[in-house]
């Protein structure tokens, strides 16, 4: 059986039908078409599929999407604002904290959702919000260096 | 910090090499950052069906019985794909090189050789639909004994894993059940070294895990042909050898990849894109096969492990004057790659280094596990693995710096490698006397002033007449007296004993050409 959803993903109003019980990486890869979220393991996991729900990383890929209704959902293809990259974009390509690419957007939000709550975040900070995101390429030195400087080059907030 | 050494061996090349050791942004990087880098799976298709597969739950079975009625018509099914559905079921894949004999089926016939391995196909319009009706299909299997142990396969009287080689080696040159490397004359060099060591290294199988499973999706063209978007690294690879097991000319196949989430040599096995051609095919419409992660770990192949023996003769002063090796590469139940791994790391015996006398056998070896690939060097990684710890041991063992040990016997420009050519471009004493100096790890003077141009070839560049090669009469040089540029000067202290009684150097054998020209390579033609 079909059913309605409704959420906010990244500020614009989309809606879709999907199969009830389906998850949010689905609905939001098939039925909206942002194939900016990646699957990598499609069982929790992995850490790839990693997207905000009112600004907390969740893991799509077991999340119901009949549980967003009405939320927020931020994904990596809202990060830049217009021409401009976002801090964490910038830093993750001068740190080179990406080889392959596929884990990316999930570290991408998982480091936002952190720089987010915690401007000014320690090394252990950053570890632990990178902690469920698995990256096979590039090793986390530079994934971390990345987050570090995107949050030492962000805007301060008061 | 990378850091470009070009005064090494600055008069051996014209260019300035300015691109080395300075950061270029990858060309993908915006993309990466911005999830607009486009990986197989971010195509769109209407009517899209998806492949799901039934494997096998035994290592080793005989298939008595499918049952797929229920299967075929469970909602949303579109087509059950059998073996006897595949154009060319039987292949391996470096016969698009002419090496190894086909020897693996794309969906089983009779057989189950590894846990894992395809038996069937579902075609159906959602990948839920896919599963649902996979629970539906029956099979009676028979188990048969598995082996899951190298040396076990090899004993008389072992399981046969797989028809195509009932010995469970794999053929060299259609003969030869493995490789070997043969110079000089080992047992004389062992009997006369003053410390033998012996080690067993077992490595385990290594899943690559790229955090992009395998899979394909194939997209039915007009005019007969089929665009083709895929996760392998080796595009034209996957193309010839989806053409051939769908018997259709490569020229209906158009292959879109190269933006892959990770490969390590995980995707270089074709393991998705001909059974996806095959559906499109046989439905007409577009069709992805994507493996989950279970599929990954179960089915895609891992790095073999390999169970290396190695022995040396050394002398106290620090030569190594024998090295044996007997290995042992789990190639799972099919050939894959490990075909190919076995010659590559017999190329590699004995590593680096000059010695004299040099024995090994190598073995391509069928066992009831996955099927093994290439991984990130294979057969020279785990190779150097156990000879790197049996360095470490040596010089333990008769009171050496390691460091200093592997400089000793590093290959010299000039020096005859135990394949029987001439050491070129050597850089290992420079290396290491970098990462040396960067390390703060102390090394003497006359070590420091080692270089990969001094020293080399003389009777370092002899070589064992191939004549003359199962005589006891090859060089043997354990004397103090042969050719070594610095013996080691026991550090203060040290109780052992001094170094033992000279023995004549062999006589180097005349001539100097010798087994080069007979060394196969591996398609077994022979080199100039
Ligand atoms: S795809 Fe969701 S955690 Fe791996
Ligand atoms: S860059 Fe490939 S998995 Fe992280």
């Amino acid at each position: 059986m079909k059913t309605s959803i409704q959420f906010r993903l990244n500020d614009e109003e989309v809606a879709t039908f999907a199969d009830s019980g389906s998850n949010l990486l689905d609905v939001l890869r098939e039925g909206i078409g942002d194939l900016s979220v990646k699957g990598g393991c499609w069982q929790g996991t992995c850490g790839t599929c990693t997207v905000l729900v009112d600004g907390m990383p969740r893991l799509s890929c077991v999340t119901l999407a009949e549980s967003c209704e009405g939320k927020s959902i931020e994904t990596v293809a809202g990060l830049r604002q217009g021409a401009k990259l976002h801090p964490l974009q910038t830093a993750f390509m001068e740190r080179f904290a990406a080889q392959c690419g596929y884990c990316t957007p999930g570290m991408l939000m998982a480091a936002k959702a952190l720089l987010d709550r915690e401007p000014n975040p320690t090394r252990e900070n950053v570890v632990d919000a990178i902690c469920g995101n698995i990256c096979r390429c590039t090793g986390y030195e530079p994934i971390i260096a990345a987050v570090l400087d995107a949050a030492r080059a962000a805007p301060r907030r008061s | 910090m990378l850091e470009m050494r070009k005064d090494i061996f600055a008069d051996e090349r014209a260019d300035n090499l300015k691109e080395v050791g300075q950061p270029t942004q990858r060309q993908d990087m915006l993309g990466h950052v911005t999830g607009t880098s486009a990986y197989y799976d971010d195509h769109r298709f209407a009517n899209l069906l998806h492949l799901k597969i039934l494997r096998s739950p035994h290592a080793h079975a005989r298939i008595r019985s499918i049952d797929d009625a229920a299967a075929s018509r469970a909602p949303g099914v579109k087509r059950i794909i059998r073996a006897a559905d595949v154009p060319v079921n039987l292949n391996t894949l470096l016969s698009l090189i002419q090496f190894g004999k086909d020897d693996e089926p794309s969906l089983a016939t009779d057989v189950v050789r590894y846990k894992g391995e395809p038996i069937l196909g579902v075609v159906a319009t959602s990948e839920r639909a896919a599963r649902e009706a996979l629970e539906l299909v029956r099979i009676s299997y028979d188990p048969l004994p598995a082996v899951f142990d190298v040396e076990e396969a090899l004993k008389p009287g072992a399981v046969s894993v797989n028809p195509v080689y009932p010995k469970n080696t794999f053929e060299y040159h259609g003969k030869y059940d493995h490789q070997k490397l043969r110079f000089g004359a080992v047992e004389q060099a062992f009997a006369q070294a003053d410390f033998v060591s012996e080690e067993r290294y077992q490595m385990s199988p290594i899943e690559h895990a790229p955090t992009e499973t395998n899979g394909s999706i194939a997209v039915p063209d007009t005019n007969g042909r089929f665009t083709v978007y895929t996760s392998t690294q080796a595009l034209f690879f996957s193309l010839d050898t989806s053409a051939k097991i769908n018997a259709m000319p490569s020229n209906q196949l158009h292959f879109i990849g190269g933006t892959v989430g990770g490969g390590f040599g995980g995707k270089v096995d074709t393991l998705t894109e001909p059974l996806a051609i095959l559906a499109a095919r046989l439905t007409g419409a577009p069709v992805r096969y994507r493996l989950s992660r279970h599929e990954e770990m179960q089915f895609g192949s891992p790095r073999g492990a390999e169970r290396i023996y190695v022995k040396d003769g050394v002398m106290r002063d620090g030569r190594i004057v024998a090295r044996q090796v007997r290995a042992y590469f789990d190639a799972g139940a099919y050939t894959r790659l490990s075909s190919y791994a076995v010659v590559k790391c017999v190329a590699h015996i004995p590593g680096p280094y000059t010695i004299p006398n040099v024995h090994a056998d190598v073995f391509c070896v069928f066992t009831n596990r996955t099927p093994a690939t290439a991984m990130r060097g294979f057969g020279v990684t785990a190779l150097d693995f156990a000879l790197e710890c049996q360095m470490d041991k040596d010089a333990v063992a008769i009171g050496m710096d390691p460091l200093e040990f592997r400089l000793l016997n590093a290959y010299r420009d000039g020096d005859m490698k135990a394949h029987r050519r001439e050491a070129k471009n050597c850089a290992l004493i420079e290396c290491a006397q970098v990462a040396a100096e960067k390390a703060n790890w102390p090394l003497r003077d006359e070590f420091r002033k080692m270089s990969s141009k001094k020293d080399g070839g003389a009777e370092r560049a002899g070589v064992a007449d191939r004549t003359r090669m199962s005589t006891p009469a090859a060089p043997v040089r354990t004397g103090t007296s042969a050719p070594q540029r610095v013996t080691y000067e026991r550090p203060a202290g040290s109780t052992s004993p001094p170094p033992i009684q000279s023995t004549p150097p062999a006589t180097p054998p005349a001539g100097s050409t010798h087994g080069v020209r007979r060394f196969s390579s591996v398609f077994g033609t022979r080199r100039r």
